[in-house]
């Protein structure tokens, strides 16, 4: 477990951060999200133990991280914003390294070797030179520095920055498996790209935390879900757009119905509605016989929670 | 003990894989050989001069070569980020300082080795002892090592490399003018700055001539230690920053 208690940095005079309290339950995936400045990767970098807090305390696995920091760094692997590499090592050589250098045996380091490789799809290149690797290839080798040493935490500021479209997808994935073994911490300011990936969200602004919670707990504390998008299909009949937006319009909360698009071979409604009625939505599609493809809240509504956080701390400044 | 053996053993390797380094080697060999040949041994002179000679230029390569192999060592992993990787880990600043020392003169002391054949060739055509041309090339690692922990503690204060190697170089020559500044005092500060030289009193009056004095050993070891842990000290304020 990870717990911080008014966590407060300042460089110079200025305050980056804090102060800040939160708790990371174990096996929990959680999403640093805000804007640039938020003060995200300065709390990752004191979680990473490589920066001191101005004041507060923070515990890593009953730890304190001041008292104990090279115990803490034992049980956290870190991939900070640039990865640590060294370009004239190769990819297995170096990551002999950085598990010897975080107290593994060669042992241990051969026996683990496979698997990260594996996990992180970079084992073709284990013999090349990380300087002669394309920036989504050494992205990875990144990630596993941060994992050779099988740590309990892992923090990861802004894993796909930079990434092209088809390496964002890889490393999605990547770090979906990673979950499964790790606490992951993830620090990103594109909020549709951290959702997809974490439990749990904190969002930042100018170093305070601005909300904590699921992507739904985050939206309905700010304000309740007003737009869902709902995706049906019509197995029969003729004019399917009126007959759904016939159903739609019959659920209570619906307060609009928009124009429909074609979308994974259904028609696709962006609805607005005046509580959340996500279940009254999805009971009535199937009610009256027809298929439900997706439902859910918009994306554009969850971008639009994110704008209110941080501008009512820009305007709570 | 084993962290200090892995930072060693990679950055042995770096040295190793990287250009730099031997071109460092070659500038040395070549730089050696020509004076050598151009300045050591021309003229009517008897062998320990020469062999006083050879030392006398050594030492100048070396106090270059010095600066050369250690003033990237902390300031090019700030620069490329790779420090993050030491300072996330369960490694003391005195072990990343003590490994990459100890492996910058390791490389040094394989360059010097390669030279060992012109102090031979003096030993066969003239009366000198083994144990001239050994005190001589204790000094010339000490005053190497000298350097190198000099240069390791410019580069653990900026990362900018070029930076670290310019203020490097500054400590060294003012170390080695000490005795030239010295020389417009008079007292006790004379005599201080004087003991405080780093070439002209404790390697060409001692080492060089193939004397070995306890009081120039201590020197050496002195300035080792201290630049050494000047760096540890430094590393240590800005780990957590």
């Amino acid at each position: 477990m990870i717990r911080a208690k008014n966590l407060t940095k300042f460089y110079g005079g200025k305050r980056a951060l804090g102060p800040i309290s939160f708790e990371i339950e174990d096996g929990e995936t959680v999403g640093f999200l805000g804007l640039n400045g938020a003060g995200k990767t300065t709390a990752l970098r004191i979680l990473a133990c490589d920066l001191r807090p101005s004041a507060g305390t923070i515990q890593v696995g009953g730890m304190d991280v001041l008292a104990e920091p090279h115990e803490v760094r034992k049980k956290i692997g870190f991939l900070p914003e640039l990865p640590p590499l060294y370009m004239d090592m190769s990819v297995g050589d170096y990551l002999g390294f950085a598990g010897e250098i975080r107290g593994m045996s060669k042992t241990d380091v051969k026996r683990r070797m496979g698997d990260v490789l594996d996990i992180t799809d970079l084992r073709e290149v284990q013999d090349d030179p990380i300087g002669t690797l394309s920036h989504g290839f050494k992205q990875r080798v990144g990630v596993a520095q941060a994992i050779i040493h099988d740590p309990k935490f892992l923090i990861l500021d802004e894993p796909t920055r930079g990434l092209d479209p088809v390496q964002i997808v890889g490393m999605r994935k990547l770090i979906q498996n990673l979950k499964e073994k790790h606490t992951v911490l993830i620090s990103s300011h594109i909020l549709t790209e951290i959702s997809r990936t974490c439990d749990r969200l904190l969002v930042l602004g100018r170093g305070r935390v601005l909300g904590v919670g699921t992507e739904t707990e985050l939206a309905v504390t700010e304000s309740e879900i007003r737009s869902v998008t709902v995706t049906v299909r019509v197995p029969g009949g003729d004019d399917p757009k009126a007959q759904i937006r016939k159903v739609l319009d019959g659920v209570d909360g619906v307060s609009d119905v928009g124009d429909p698009i074609e979308q994974g071979g259904g028609l696709s409604f962006v609805i607005k509605t005046t509580k959340d009625c996500r279940a009254d939505v999805s009971r009535a599609v199937v009610t009256a016989k027809l298929d439900l493809i997706k439902l859910d809240y918009s994306r554009g509504e969850l971008e639009s929670t994110f704008l209110r956080l941080v501008e009512g701390s820009d305007g709570g400044n | 003990m084993a962290a200090t053996s892995i930072i060693y053993r990679r950055e042995i390797g770096a040295y190793l894989r990287s250009p730099f380094a031997w071109v460092i080697a070659a500038l040395v060999l070549l730089v050696n050989g020509v004076v050598f040949r151009g300045y050591v041994l021309p003229g009517q002179h008897l062998s320990a001069l020469v062999l006083e000679r050879f030392f006398w230029a050594s030492s100048g390569v070396v106090m270059f070569a010095g600066v050369l192999l250690s003033f990237r060592l902390i300031s090019e992993e700030r620069a490329s980020g790779s420090m993050v990787l030491l300072n996330t880990s369960p490694v003391r600043d005195s072990q990343i300082v003590v490994g990459k020392f100890f492996a910058a003169l390791t490389f040094l002391a394989i360059l010097l080795a390669l030279t060992i054949y012109m102090p031979l060739l003096i030993k066969v055509r003239g009366k000198i002892t083994s144990g001239q041309i050994l005190v001589g090339y204790v000094g010339l690692l000490l005053l190497g090592s000298a350097i190198l922990s000099i240069g390791i503690f410019a580069s653990s204060l900026v990362k900018n490399q070029l930076l670290a190697a310019i203020i490097a170089t500054v400590i060294v020559v003012l170390l080695v003018f000490l005795f030239q500044f010295a020389k417009t005092l008079d007292g006790t500060a004379k005599s201080v700055l004087q003991d405080l030289d780093l070439w002209w009193i404790h390697f060409q009056n001692g080492f060089m001539r193939g004397v070995l004095n306890l009081k120039d050993l201590i020197y050496y070891v002195a300035v080792i230690y201290f630049f050494l842990l000047l760096s540890v000290k430094t590393l240590e304020a800005k780990r957590w920053q």
